[in-house]
Parts: C-alpha cells; structure tokens; sequence
C-alpha cells in the first residue's frame, strides 16, 4: 500500500515536471501556438483513448461508439455555458455526466451483445446520436452550435488528463479493475467465480462515456464549435486506432498510441495532400509489425521503475 | 559489455520496438545488466528529449528566418477541404484560386512580390480546420487565409484568425452570421465572396411566385448542410409571404444516393414546383431520380448547382425546367466572364464550377486590397478588403457592403438541352 | 389521381426493395469474407468504388461495352482484393482480431486517400452504357435498372450458395470457416482458400460498383464509405457468414429506411435504420437467420 503511495506521488511529482517544462517552453515561446495547440489535442487524445480502453481493453468489450459520448460532453458543456451562463468547471462536471448517464442508459441494454455485434450496436449508437444533434434546432442543428468561448488551456486540460488517468490506473488495480480484467479474459469463468458480469461490464462503460464527455467539453471550448462533422464514426475508428495501438489494456500504451498518432498528423500537416495517405500507412504498418500494439497489455511504468530500483520485487 | 551511445540507442530502439523476450534473447546473454541498460536508456531518452526540444527551438528561430524572407514573397494561406466529405468543394476552390495566383505571378507579382500558396487540409472537420488555421497564421506566417469552403468550418476557424489579426476570405461560406459578431456588428477581419444564404432563398421565392406563378411547391433539402437548411427556411418565409404554400419539407443527407423514397413521397402532394437547395452532388441526382418516377414539374435550386456536372449526370433531358440561382454562368458571353472560364479550362482541363469561381474571385479581392493598402499588415489589409468597389471579378463587378458581403449580380438561370441560360437578371 | 396511402406504400416498397438490393449486393461479399475470416472488413466498401473506378475507365476511356467493363472491373478488383489480403491480412493471421480490423481501418483510409489524391475528389459522370427504361405498372413506377440490379444480387446469391455448398472451393471455404486448424490437418491450402475468398467478394463488390454506378451515373471517391457501413449492418441484421441472410438484411434495410423516409422523415432515416439493428440483435443477437451457437465453456 506504501508502495503504491509512494510510485503515485513519484509519478505525480513527474507530471509536475513535465508540466512545468512544457508551460515554460510554451511560455518561452519555443513552443509556437500550433504545437501547443497539439499538445491540447494530445490531452484530450489521451483522455479518451484511455477512457475508450477502459471499456475495450480491461474489459474486453468492442466498443467503436466513443464519438457519440465525446459529442454529447461538447454539447452538453457548450449549452451550459453558451446557453445557460453556467461556469466552465460546472460545464465539465455536466458534460461528463450526461455522457456517463448515456453510457449507462445505453451500455445496460446492449452491453448483453458480445464481439463483432457490440461492435456495430456501439457504431450504430455513436450515429444515432449524431443524426439526432443534427435534427435539434436549439443546439445549432447541422451549422454546429457557434460561439463557444474558448475556455480551454493547457493547465486545465494537462491536470484533468492526469487526474483521469490516476483514476483510471487506480481502478485498473481496485478489486472492481481485477473483476473487469476477467471478464476480458474469460467471462464465462468470471461469471462462475461470482462476478456480476453485467455490472462491471456496464460500470466500465459509464465511466469510459463519462470520461469522454469530459474531453467532449474540453473540446468544444476550445475550437470554438461544436459541429455534428466532428463527431463521425471517423472520430471513434481515430480513437480507437489509438488504443489499439498503444496496446489494449495497456494504460501507458494508450497515451503513447494517443501522443504518437497525434504527432504524426501535426507533423504531416506541411504535406497537405499527402498526409491521410502516410497517416493511413503508417497505421498499416505499425499493426503489421506490432499487432498487439506497442505495449500490448503490458504497463510501461512498472518495468522501468522497478528496473531502475534494482529490479526489485513487485510486490 | 558494450559501452557508448550508439550500441546502447540501438538496444533503446530494439526494446521500445520489439518485446521483451526478444531483449533477453539478443542482450540479456551478453551479461548486460538489466538495469544498467535501462539507467542508460533513459538518460538517452532524457538527451534524445534535449535535443529534440533544441531542434524545436532551431526550427522556431528557422520560421522567423521564414518572416524575414517575406520580404520577396507575399505568403497566402488557403485552409481547404482536401480530405473527406466535401474534399471535391475544397479542391475546387483552391483550384480556383491558384489560378488566381498563377495570373497575379505571371503579371509580375503584386509590387515586384511573388505570391507563394500554402495550404493546408482540413479534413472537412471544423476542429481541424482551426488547426489548420493556427498552423498556417504561425507556422507558415500567412498574411491572410482563403477558405475553407463550408460554413462550419469557417467559424472554426474564425476566432483564431481574429485573435492574429488575420484577415479572412471565405469563398463560399453562405451562412450569415459567418461575418457578424454575437452583438449584430460585423466582425472586422472576416469576408466572403459568394451571396449569403436570405439573398438567394429570397430571389427563389419572388421568382417561384410571379415569374413561374407556382402555388404549391414542396421542398427537399440537404438537412446535414447549414447552406440547404438556411436557404429552405428562407424560401419557405418569403414564398408563404407571397401567398404561396408549402406541401411538404423533406430532407436529405449529404452524400445519400437515392431519393426515390422522398421523390415519392413528394409526388403524392402533387406539388407544382421543387425547390432543391443544395450542391450539384447529390442535386444531379435527384433530379434524374424525381425524371425517372414521374415529377415533370420544375425544379428550382441554388447557386450549388453550378458545375457541368449537373447536367452530365442528371441528363440533358432531365434537366429542362430546372432553375437556380447563381452569380453567373460560365456560358455568359461577357468577356470577363469567358476570360476566366478559358483561363481555367486551359490550366485544368475542365469548366469551373461554382466553388472555383468564388475561389478565383477571392483570390482578385486579397490581391487587390495588397496593392491598394501597399503592406500585408492585416489590420489594413481588412481595411482595404473593406473598402473594395467596383472590382473586377470573373462574375461581374464586386463592391462590399457594410456587412462583408459582396454585392453583386444574381441570375436566375434556366436550364435547357443541357445549357444554362439566362431567363432573369437582379441587382448588380 | 392514386395518392392514396396504399398505392404510395407499394411504390415505398418497390424504392426500397431497389435500394436493398444494393445493399444486398455489397453485403454478400462482406459476409463471405467475414465468414471465413471473423474479419469486419472494412475496406470492402472501397473496393467496391474501386471497381466503379475500374468500370469507370473501362467505360469511358477504352470505350469498352458494358459486359466486358464488368468482367474487368471484376477481375482487376478481386487482384486488388487478393493483394490486400497478401499484404496486409495474411501476416496477421494470429494476430488479435481487433488488431487486423484496425488494419482493415487503415487499407479502407489509404485507398479512399490514393483515390482522392490520383483521380481527384470530384464526383466523375459515368457513361451510360446501357439507357434505362422506365416502366409503369398500373400507378407504379419501375426502372429497368432497378429490375437488373435485383436480379442480378439474386443471380449471384444463388450463384454464391452454390459455389459455397457444392463446389470443392465452396468445401473448402466452410471448411475453413468451421476450424482452420482441423482444416490444415485434413490437406486444405488456407491461404489459397483465404485468397480465393477474397478474390470473390472482391469481384462481387466491384460487380456492385459498376452497377451502382450505371444506375446513378456518379461515382466518387467516398462512394463506398457509408454503403460499406450500410452494407455490414444489413449482413449482421441478417446474420452475418449467412449468404442468404446477407440478402434478406439488405432488403429489410432498404425497405426500413424506404418507409421511413416516406412515411415519418426522412431526417432520422439512418437513425431508424441503425435502431431497428439494435432492436433486432438484442431480441435475436446472432440476426435473423443466424444459428443460435451455444457458449463453450
């Protein structure tokens, strides 16, 4: 239990860190508007790869629905503040819960599908949803809703990217984590060994929603707009190249897979015509040679820290 | 065991790359101590992160060197829709406006400076396209931006042009408030070069009503486009207005293929007219369709249906009694007009449609607001787009109002045999 | 005049029936090749714009007739198919599956990018080889193309049910699809059997292509995009790796989304489409010909 305490303070002292050399260098202007403007992307990238890989990596169930919820936090968070003249804090924890109520409204039913059918209910779901913005008048309708103030920076969206992935990683390894991680390797067996399958399976789902939501909120106050176009199956298939990528069920792997596909999209920005044809290549290549990603489930945290301490025992 | 940088970055790449069972296989054996390795693992990732960081810094002080340079060229940025839904309105629009830039170059430039276009793509996704924008105000230093061609992806990108003080040509953004602010007052850097959304409907309806002296007219328009919904709802108030009535109201989404089940439905209120706003894509298709299940009556429609494509697709046949409203017709015999449609067919091999000639046209406002305001300041630069009168553009002459938006000429063309005739000319 | 609700109801039907069937003919090679695989191809919708492509240049370039365009753009899109397998399925074999359906992600992502780049994102006109008559049956409307496309969906479904259950090729496929190890054990070449597949499903969707681009004379890059989507919900709807289901789904699709538009709005015309899917698998998960597969424990 020490020890754990001790690996988070570490960890949260290294954010700490490296906050304050990316604010510095932002500052310093090294770090131009563009790129900070992907560092912000990345943030919010790492949010939802994580949240989407609570769902699809420690639980095992195929969700490629996570657009729907990130367009329900970035409505939900503009009309708060745009419509209603709430604060930006209150729009976040309204986004994030809408989205998780979503989730659970929606994981409860369909989450009793398995594989390939969650799979296309998920995507079918993320669609109705959007189909369902671009008919409400009172939210913008199919203009996107405008005049978003940006409330967005890098501090918030750094320090909720860190808290979000401190709860994640802390529900990885509560009893709740363990249940959800078997249900991904065997649900059948988990099911005997007296685990409510259901209710993990629709808890990991809420939460992941409701993290999105999160981002959701985040995104739209900070490019100024929400519109339905942000919010296609092409989002969801973006994010969960991330997770898959990184390595399902690998937290660290979702934030490299989200830093790493962020990065290379900035970075071809220069080859306009070219860059969804590298990027598209890139994604091909990397599963080909990394099929399980690049952490697969493993953390990349604890090897390296124990390493680094002698190799200690892991315990 | 093996010592220096290069063995031990290599081992870096291996592990990061491979697992770690292939790690132990290669390494381990050679009595290379784990933890030693990844002690010096992550003091070369710590100075690959130096460096990285001082490249990042070289490549800052590298955009400045860029800044100086444009002292011999005059950097535009254009934000398209290369990628995506509506890449085919994108490419067209920066199509036409490079051919914009390919004349000012070959005229000499704007005072003896060359025109360099940079673009970026904006996946037909609002957040990329501020993005887009935000990478082509400071990275590449633009001095002004074109695009994107829909309006969504405008107001995205907006506010960050405003905050830069970077003046803003939108070619084709319709919608209304693209250049106003909340408070009803026009926001200073922003522009367009097409008619706005009430203008258009407004034209339509009067036309519907006295000049066709249609009564009942359905409506099916593109309810995933702001440009189709805004001119619906536009049609519908001033067609009511002048005592017409609306049998019914369908919609579409951008990209569908088939009609049939809305055409049908529409045929059962036996309406005498269709008003159809929206682009050529889906237009042309509807229109065979609407041909095909019965519906002779005419169909009226917007300036998207601007593009040979139209008529290719929908049939010469097809497309008799269709009308719509546009800025010009490439088969217009004024001479600025078959300049600029010969001028584009000979660098691409294909008649202009209407995105490219807004595009071109936003490419003569900017170059000549340079020339007239003698800086690439932006603040004066917006100033001087403003003030823009009587210019001569591929459609006519272009004044703004007080609104940034251009006054020009409105058409409404009659389709026949394929060819697009003039039947109504207004304002100008 | 016959606007009555049940003279639109059949005309309704028969719009849907015609737009089902093009969702019939995508999802029948989606279904083959999920089958064999348990891969949720997701390029499968861009093979079938690439044979439109293909059928495209055959027609309008070398002024090839229709027939002879259509076993070309057969051909060229089941090597194309082939090839995608080759390159980017056949090495991930025992990968985890989610891993080569990101895969599929990415082939669909780069040939929709390599389309717009090389042949332009501008919708293209697709010369009509053959002209449409259209026939009215009592107050109904029927398009001769409608009629070809249907029927040629149930050629080929039959003609696909007869490959897969009497040929040597068709065992071997289900063979395949049953268990590929036992199947290796018993002297089937997978890999040849995958490639063969693929090679089919290909052709099929470029059969699709060239057709739908007749009937609607415009193809475009994302043309396959969401048909593609449209097209795997149709084979799930009727269980997917059921030929015949692929058929049935189809149409239901089409005619759902036909009565939808005609009879509530066609705003949520999708939505509707994407419900009833949701609604059916949660009452009958494995679609509505699929077997009920029992859980191993």
């Amino acid at each position: 239990m020490n020890k754990v305490r001790k690996f988070d303070l570490k960890a949260l002292a290294a954010s700490a860190v490296l906050f304050a050399i990316l604010q510095g260098l932002m500052t310093a202007e090294v770090i131009g508007p563009f790129w900070e403007l992907n560092l912000i992307l990345i943030c919010m990238n790492v949010i939802l790869a994580s949240s989407l890989n609570m769902i699809n990596g420690f639980t095992g169930q195929f969700s490629i629905g996570h657009a729907g919820f990130l367009a329900v936090g970035a409505y939900v968070g503009a009309v708060m503040t745009v419509k209603l003249g709430f604060s930006f804090p209150l729009a976040i924890v309204a986004g994030t819960v809408a989205a998780g109520f979503l989730g659970f409204l929606i994981g409860l039913p369909t989450l009793r599908l398995d594989g390939d059918y969650l799979a296309i209910a998920t995507l079918g779901l993320g669609e109705i949803i959007r189909i369902c913005i671009l008919n409400i008048e009172y939210i913008g309708g199919a203009s996107g809703l405008m005049g978003i103030p940006r409330m967005t920076n890098f501090t918030i969206t750094f320090w909720l990217m860190i808290a979000v992935l401190f709860f994640i990683k802390n529900f990885k390894n509560s009893a709740h984590g363990r249940a959800c991680l078997a249900i991904r390797e065997n649900e059948i067996a988990a099911d005997t060994m007296g685990i409510d399958t259901t209710k993990y399976k629709v808890m990991a789902f809420t939460l992941g929603a409701s993290f999105a939501g999160t981002a959701g909120v985040l995104f739209s106050h900070y490019f100024f707009i929400a519109h339905p176009a942000s919010f296609t199956f092409m989002r969801s298939f973006d994010i969960l190249t991330m997770v898959v990528l990184g390595g399902l069920g690998s937290l660290t792997g979702s934030i490299t897979g989200a830093i790493l596909l962020t990065f290379i999209s900035a970075a071809l920005a220069d080859f306009p015509e070219w860059r969804m044809i590298i990027y598209s290549l890139a994604m091909i290549i990397l599963m080909l040679y990394r099929p399980q990603g690049l952490f697969g489930n493993k953390e990349l945290s604890e090897k390296v820290f124990n390493s680094l301490k002698g190799g200690k025992s892991h315990e | 065991m093996e010592t220096g940088l290069l063995p031990v970055f290599r081992k870096t790449l291996i592990y990061g790359i491979c697992n770690e069972g292939f790690y132990l296989k290669f390494y381990k054996r050679k009595g290379e101590d784990k933890m030693k390795f990844w002690k010096k693992a992550s003091r070369i990732a710590l100075a690959a992160m130096l460096v990285a960081g001082l490249t990042a810094g070289c490549g800052g002080g590298g955009g400045e060197k860029k800044a100086a340079d444009a002292g011999k060229e005059i950097v535009v940025g254009v934000n398209a829709e290369l990628t995506g839904n509506v890449a085919n309105y994108g490419k067209s629009m920066l199509s036409g406006f490079e051919l914009a830039v390919e004349e000012a170059n070959k005229a000499g430039g704007i005072d003896g400076k060359k025109i360099k276009v940079v673009t970026a793509d904006n996946k037909s996704e609002p957040s990329e396209s501020g993005n887009a924008a935000t990478k082509l105000v400071t990275q590449n230093k633009a001095i002004a931006v074109i695009g994107p061609a829909t309006s969504g992806c405008v107001a995205a990108e907006e506010p960050v042009l405003t905050a830069n003080k970077i003046p803003l040509i939108a070619p084709c953004a319709t919608a209304p408030g693209i250049t106003l602010q909340k408070d009803g007052k026009t926001k200073p850097f922003v522009f367009r070069a097409c008619f706005i959304d009430p203008y258009q409907g407004d034209i339509m309806a009067q036309f519907a009503a006295k000049d066709l002296k249609v009564k009942k007219v359905a409506i099916l328009h593109d309810s995933s486009s702001d440009y189709s919904k805004g001119l619906a709802e536009v049609f519908t108030k001033v067609f009511t207005a002048n005592g017409g009535q609306i049998t019914t109201d369908e919609a579409f989404l951008s990209k569908d293929v088939d009609f049939k089940a809305s055409l049908t439905k529409i045929k059962a209120t036996s309406p005498e007219a269709i008003y159809v706003p929206g682009y050529y894509e889906e237009v042309s298709k509807i229109i065979k369709q609407a041909r095909e299940i019965g519906l002779t009556c005419p169909m009226l429609g917007s300036d998207g249906w601007d593009s040979p494509k139209l008529v290719e697709v929908a049939g010469k046949e097809a497309c008799n009694k269709g009308y719509f409203t546009n800025a010009y017709t490439a088969e217009d015999k004024d001479p600025a007009v078959q300049k600029f449609v010969k001028a584009y067919q000979g660098k691409f091999n294909k008649v202009p449609d209407v995105f490219a000639m807004q595009g071109y046209n936003a490419g003569l406002i900017l170059f000549n607001a340079i020339k007239t305001a003698k800086t690439t300041d932006g603040t004066k630069l917006a100033d001087a787009i403003a003030k823009t009168k009587d210019l001569q553009v591929a459609n006519g002459k272009l004044t703004y109002d007080e609104k940034h938006n251009p006054i020009t000429t409105a058409l409404v063309l009659e389709l026949k045999d394929g060819k697009m005739t003039l039947n109504k000319k207004i304002g100008g | 005049m016959e606007s009555g609700f049940l003279h639109q109801f059949v005309q309704q039907l028969i719009n849907g029936i015609s737009l089902g069937s093009i969702y019939a003919l995508i999802a029948l090679g989606y279904t083959m090749i999920y089958g064999i695989l348990k891969l949720i191809n997701f390029a499968h919708g861009d093979i079938y714009m690439l044979g439109a492509y293909i059928g495209f240049v055959c027609t309008s370039i070398l002024k090839l007739s229709f027939l002879p365009a259509l076993i070309v753009s057969m051909i060229g899109a089941a090597l194309a198919g082939m090839v995608i397998e080759r390159v980017a399925y056949r090495p991930m074999r025992n990968a985890p599956r989610i891993a080569i359906l990101i895969t599929a992600i990415g082939v669909s992502f780069f040939l929709e990018n390599v389309m717009i780049l090389f042949a332009s994102p501008q919708p293209r006109t697709f010369p009509a080889v053959f002209t449409a008559t259209v026939y009215h049956v009592g107050a109904w409307v029927v398009n001769s193309q409608q009629i070809v496309i249907l029927i040629s969906a149930l050629v080929l479904m039959v003609a696909l049910t007869y490959i897969v259950n009497q040929t040597r090729a068709g065992k071997a496929m289900r063979a395949v699809s049953f268990d590929a190890d036992a199947a290796r054990l018993m002297g089937i070449d997978i890999d040849s059997t995958i490639s063969m597949t693929f090679a089919l499903g290909s052709a099929l969707a470029a059969a699709g292509g060239v057709l739908v681009g007749i009937y609607y004379n415009s193809i475009d890059p994302l043309m396959g995009m969401v048909p593609g989507i449209k097209a795997f919900v149709a084979a799930v709807l009727g269980g997917i790796g059921i030929i015949p289901g692929a058929m049935l789904g189809g149409i239901i699709l089409g005619v759902v989304e036909a009565l939808v538009s005609g009879f509530i709005s066609s705003t949520f015309r999708d939505a509707a489409a994407f419900a009833i899917l949701i609604i059916i698998l949660l009452f009958k998960p494995q679609g509505l010909m699929g077997k009920n597969i029992r859980e191993k424990v």
